[in-house]
């Protein structure tokens, strides 16, 4: 069930006299949270989910502006990127709730979904808790309301648009831009390349230590950009804990495991229905292909690859069905 | 706690695992860079991975490469060992023509100065830009490395031998 979108501006509807936290209107969905969930509400139905589990979701969901395809908070809510607009959905890939015709979507520009679920982040995330950072280096979100923080609650979303570290692009991370190696990496030996460039070429020769770059973000599954030829786009990431969403992409993309291992549990994108679940160690490759949606966790921190074929105009050959949701036949 | 950061080498790597239920395990196109370098003959350019026109190929540097040019940049990432990558400017009478996709593998050392070179160990990327010749060159035991670029005349593709079915 769609419907046309009421407004698309956030709104205040109430506010937790006790706890602090206010609750928020967009659209035909309501959203309000207690000392331990996040309520959504939308004609026809309600879903509870654990109010870490939506913080980390709803902050990294505003940080990828809304990634590539489908990004499930849980395997009932979740958001779809249009790339311009934003289906905000509940129960529409989830045969339940089709079944008994209590799902509904709405669409709305994606800089309202923007400042949406920013406003909404703003609000219910308090000093003391980044729900970008692994668990075990961060604070509770549970509780009441404590001081906001005042820092940014998005970072670490900056991509590179040629290569990490050539001159007017991206820097790497490094203690002097305030990314200490992280304690999961500190057993590694991180060397420095070295670049000798004949007079003349300078700036033209590039290298960095990728490793030591993933090595020291302060942020858990966000893929950033590395580097890019025409559409190919390599993203890093460090993984520690579980992704807080269960994707589901729109395109085929394919991961490498660069050190560690991710258990990924591997489900069918419309239904939910499970696929199986692949281990992946170091060395390992494996596809993702468009039809599916997977969540991966990550007993220690890992090191990630992830490659995606960027070319605008490939979500809608796959959903169209012009493109096989899978990369090879062989 | 001290944690202990696992990397997999050409010598030891393990691999994991493909469960897969109402699907079929070659959508999947499991495989590990490391067995596929091992299997492959040096500087084999084998793809790991493929997402339409543009792969990640495999290769294990034993020596010194055969000398290569794209027109599109490309990238090498240094998964084991050491290897240096020297570079060297293509007269544009000698580039390789605008729109061709993947590497060209040059027939001789091209003639073009030289733009200096890049020592790499693991974890380290290196930029391979277009309107460059480069060729990669182990220092001491044989390295692994991949590839960022699209499919093009040196691409290998051999998913049954590499993938996991």
């Amino acid at each position: 069930m769609t419907a046309a979108t009421a407004s698309t501006d956030i709104k205040i509807v109430g506010k937790d006299s006790e706890l602090g936290f206010t609750e928020f209107q967009f659209g035909s969905f309501k959203f309000r949270r207690d000392e331990y969930f996040a309520h959504v509400a939308w004609p026809h139905g309600t879903r509870i989910i654990e109010i870490d589990r939506f913080l980390r979701a709803l902050v990294r969901d505003i940080g990828w502006q809304f990634f590539y395809g489908w990004i499930f908070f849980d395997d009932v809510f979740g958001t779809q990127n249009h790339y311009g607009s934003v289906d905000i959905f509940a129960g529409t890939y989830d045969g339940g709730y089709k079944a008994a015709k209590t799902d509904f979507m709405e669409t709305f520009p994606t800089d309202k979904v923007v400042t949406a679920f920013d406003t909404i982040a703003r609000d219910w995330i308090s000093e003391g808790y980044d729900p970008l950072r692994a668990p075990q280096e961060t604070g509770t979100p549970l509780g009441s309301k404590r001081e906001p923080r005042k820092d940014a609650l998005v970072r670490g979303f900056t991509p590179a648009t040629r290569m990490l570290g050539l001159p007017g692009d991206v820097t790497p991370r490094s203690d002097a831009t305030g990314h200490p190696v992280n304690r999961a990496f500190a057993d590694l030996k991180l060397e420095k390349p070295e670049v000798h460039a004949e007079k003349g070429f300078e700036g033209q020769l590039n290298a960095i230590n990728l490793f030591d770059h993933i090595a020291r973000s302060d942020v858990t599954w966000n893929p950033s950009v590395a580097s890019i030829t025409g559409a190919s786009i390599f993203c890093v990431t460090s993984e520690e804990h579980m992704l807080p969403v269960i994707h589901g992409n729109d395109r085929n993309e394919w991961f490498i495991q660069l050190s560690d291992e991710i258990h990924w549990q591997i489900q069918d994108k419309n239904t939910g229905n499970p696929r199986g679940r692949i281990v992946m160690k170091a060395g390992d490759v494996c596809a993702m292909p468009a039809d599916i949606r997977h969540q991966g966790f990550a007993p220690k921190r890992s090191m990630l690859l992830v490659a995606e074929n960027g070319t605008p105009g490939l979500d809608e050959l796959y959903a169209k069905g012009k493109l096989p949701p899978y990369p090879l036949d062989f | 706690m001290a944690y202990r950061t696992h990397l997999g080498s050409l010598k030891s790597y393990q691999k994991g695992s493909l469960d897969i239920v109402n699907d079929d395990k070659k959508h999947y196109a499991f495989s590990n860079l490391f067995e596929v370098a091992g299997k492959a003959k040096p500087f084999e350019r084998v793809a790991v991975t493929k997402n339409i026109e543009y792969v990640v190929e495999v290769s294990k540097i034993d020596g010194t490469s055969p000398w290569y040019a794209a027109a599109h940049d490309e990238f090498v990432v240094i998964m084991d060992g050491d290897v240096t990558v020297n570079f060297v400017k293509l007269d544009p009478s000698a580039a390789v023509p605008t729109g061709k996709r993947g590497a060209t593998q040059l027939a001789a050392a091209p003639n073009g100065q030289k733009m200096g070179y890049v020592r790499a160990k693991l974890g380290n990327q290196v930029l391979l830009p277009t309107g460059a010749a480069y060729q990669l060159v182990s220092n001491g035991a044989p390295a692994v490395v991949l590839m960022q670029t699209l499919g093009g005349d040196v691409t290998i593709e051999r998913w049954k031998d590499i993938c996991i079915s």
